[in-house]
């Protein structure tokens, strides 16, 4: 027993002595996420800004410039008059000049203070279909918006009045800065010990351990440890600038969070090993990492896409992203101030899931002995 | 102790069909230097990678420093060096930090360590050199250190894989010299080489060829047996031999 934890020791003081004489790569893992982190979280935004809408008036009467100037209050509309006809409608959206057309028909005005029922034409630029939808949304409520103050007397039977909770401004960046943190940890992890080992074997400094009594618990434990510090320190960064630089607002308990991003990391650690231990080099453990992280994280997360909108079968897939869970977490906490009883199941997962890898790591290390 | 440093019998190991290591049995004397010698391919590096634990035998038996191979292969890695031809050091860590790993894995204390660092550096007279960075030694004293941090727990057998496979000829002699010495302090050494010269500085060799032992004397009895000059020519009449059966 007592010689046990100073083996472990001597690994981990060895890996450390590894990062810190590499300062530059030193350096790189540090600068590299908060580039990313930076770039994606201004890139990725899903709030459609600046939609413009071509108007074609047959109407040319002050109701329908009250129609255009209700639409002009908005800050996601740019309206402009076309003065073509409806069929060079098309060259105005291959030309990407208006995302959307709005045709007012000539008996307009007077159909409206009759009291009868008008119809607008709307024509939208469906090539980007969730873009679209969101345009007629926001133009279905500007409409209602129209009719409400035009006529309050017609009563309405029942009305549904939504409240928005965690986001009421229903900002894509509060949504997306968790999953960058999420993609960027999990990467960084996992090409970090999946080259330690594979270097050793490349280098044959592997051989010379295996000979030793240490045992393989005691090589993989010990190689863990600095890395856990490091990614640790790592996310702490990130966390920090996503919060501040974007706003985000922090609704949970710090500890909580990095508590169980530590959890995270450890996941994505023993998951890096478990490659390092199946590949021959470091060239294809680091692709390894990257093709086992960063498209399943991306794309079958919740990262971006809804997990509940996916073919059943990518559901069940998911259920293998260390990043889904982390998700559930990170979110919950800053936006919704989640509980640790209310996470105990996406934290439970992880446990399981980091268990099982470090085991399969353990194992194949075994087996690798025998080559 | 016995006197009996490595004893094998029938000792066999298959990669699928293929046998790399055919009914090998051996007695190897507490302080001899025990040489391999094959082209490559013959077996050699698959015996000592199963002496030294790395391998199981696929059936044979074996004992190293009278332990046994399968039963007791944890309690042999305690008491054996190894040395690989691939230099084992880490070039990105200093002389006294590689040996501070090394002594640690091994589960040295660290005033044991601090000691036997400060002997092994004064010994290659590579004290001066104790801070700087392990790759930028001149190779000719990267063997001599590889081997005495292989040896920093004090092992009663080193098995040295072709460890001198790409060092220049005088830096050869001086590693034999503590070869030497090392036997001389009862220490076995088992080496595998392809340099025939140096074949004829062991007590005793074994000449391998496609997974058997195909002659195991004394060099000198090698030659006299053989009635020719060198172990070289002998090897190479063997080689002859073996291939026209």
């Amino acid at each position: 027993m007592g010689k046990e934890k100073p083996i472990v020791i001597s690994i981990a003081i060895k890996e450390v002595l590894h990062i810190l004489k590499d300062p530059r790569s030193l350096v790189i893992l540090f600068l590299m996420p908060i580039l990313q982190l930076v770039m994606f979280g201004y890139a990725l935004k899903m709030e459609i800004q600046e939609v413009r809408i071509g108007v074609i008036d047959y109407s040319h009467s002050p109701l329908s410039r009250e129609l255009v100037d209700s639409f002009r209050g908005s800050e996601f509309f740019r309206l402009f008059f076309f003065e073509g006809e409806e069929r060079d409608i098309n060259d105005l959206f291959r030309k990407r000049k208006a995302h959307a057309v709005m045709i007012i028909p000539g008996n307009f005005a007077k159909d409206l203070t009759r009291e009868s029922l008008v119809d607008i034409q709307f024509i939208i630029d469906a090539a980007d279909p969730n873009a679209a939808t969101m345009i007629r949304n926001y133009v279905n409520q500007v409409i209602m918006n129209f009719n409400e103050n035009r006529n309050d007397m017609i009563p309405i039977p029942f009305e549904i009045r939504g409240t928005l909770l965690y986001n009421p401004d229903r900002k894509s960046t509060y949504f997306f800065v968790p999953g960058i943190v999420a993609l960027l940890l999990v990467m960084i992890s996992a090409l970090l010990t999946s080259i330690t080992i594979t270097r050793e074997k490349e280098t044959g400094t592997m051989e010379q351990i295996l000979v030793s009594p240490v045992r393989p618990h005691e090589i993989i434990i010990g190689k863990v440890l600095p890395y856990i510090l490091l990614a640790f320190l790592i996310g702490i960064i990130i966390l920090l600038i996503g919060i501040f630089l974007f706003q985000v607002p922090f609704e949970g308990s710090v500890m909580l969070l990095l508590f169980l991003s530590t959890l995270y990391i450890i996941t994505a650690l023993s998951l890096g090993l478990m490659i390092s231990t199946i590949a021959p080099t470091q060239q294809v453990a680091m692709m390894l990492a990257l093709i086992v992280t960063l498209l399943p994280t991306f794309l079958l997360s919740g990262f971006i896409f809804p997990i509940s909108s996916m073919p059943k079968l990518l559901q069940y897939l998911t259920y293998l992203i260390p990043a889904k869970y982390y998700l559930f977490i990170i979110r919950g906490i800053i936006l919704k101030g989640s509980t640790f009883m209310q996470l105990f199941l996406p934290t439970l997962y992880l446990s399981i899931m980091s268990t099982v890898l470090l085991v399969i790591s353990i194992r194949k290390f075994s087996i690798n002995l025998e080559r | 102790m016995s006197e009996i440093a490595v004893q094998t019998s029938g000792l066999t190991k298959k990669f699928g069909d293929f046998v790399a290591v055919d009914q090998v049995s051996i007695d190897v004397k507490r302080g001899e230097i025990f040489g391999f010698l094959g082209a490559n391919g013959a077996g050699k590096t698959t015996m000592i990678r199963m002496l030294c634990g790395l391998l199981k035998p696929t059936s044979g038996e074996g004992k190293v420093t009278g332990l046994d191979l399968y039963a007791e292969s944890e309690r042999i890695k305690q008491k054996i060096g190894y040395m690989s031809q691939k230099f084992s050091l880490y070039n990105d860590l200093t002389l006294s930090e590689n040996i501070d790993f090394y002594g640690g894995i091994y589960g040295l204390n660290p005033t044991d360590i601090e000691f036997k660092k400060n002997q092994l550096l004064a010994d290659l007279q590579l004290t001066p050199w104790r801070d700087k960075l392990t790759g930028t030694l001149p190779p000719g004293f990267k063997q001599g250190l590889a081997l005495g941090t292989a040896m920093l727990h004090d092992p009663s057998i080193v098995f040295l894989d072709e460890p001198t496979s790409g060092v220049d000829p005088s830096s050869r002699r001086a590693f034999w010299d503590v070869i030497y010495q090392t036997a001389s302090r009862g220490i076995t050494v088992f080496v595998t080489t392809h340099f025939m010269d140096e074949a004829e500085y062991c007590h005793r060799i074994s000449i391998m060829s496609t997974g058997k032992i195909i002659a195991l004397d004394r060099p000198d009895n090698l030659r006299e047996k053989y009635k020719l000059p060198t172990i070289q020519s002998v090897f190479v009449h063997l080689m002859r031999q073996a291939s026209t059966h």
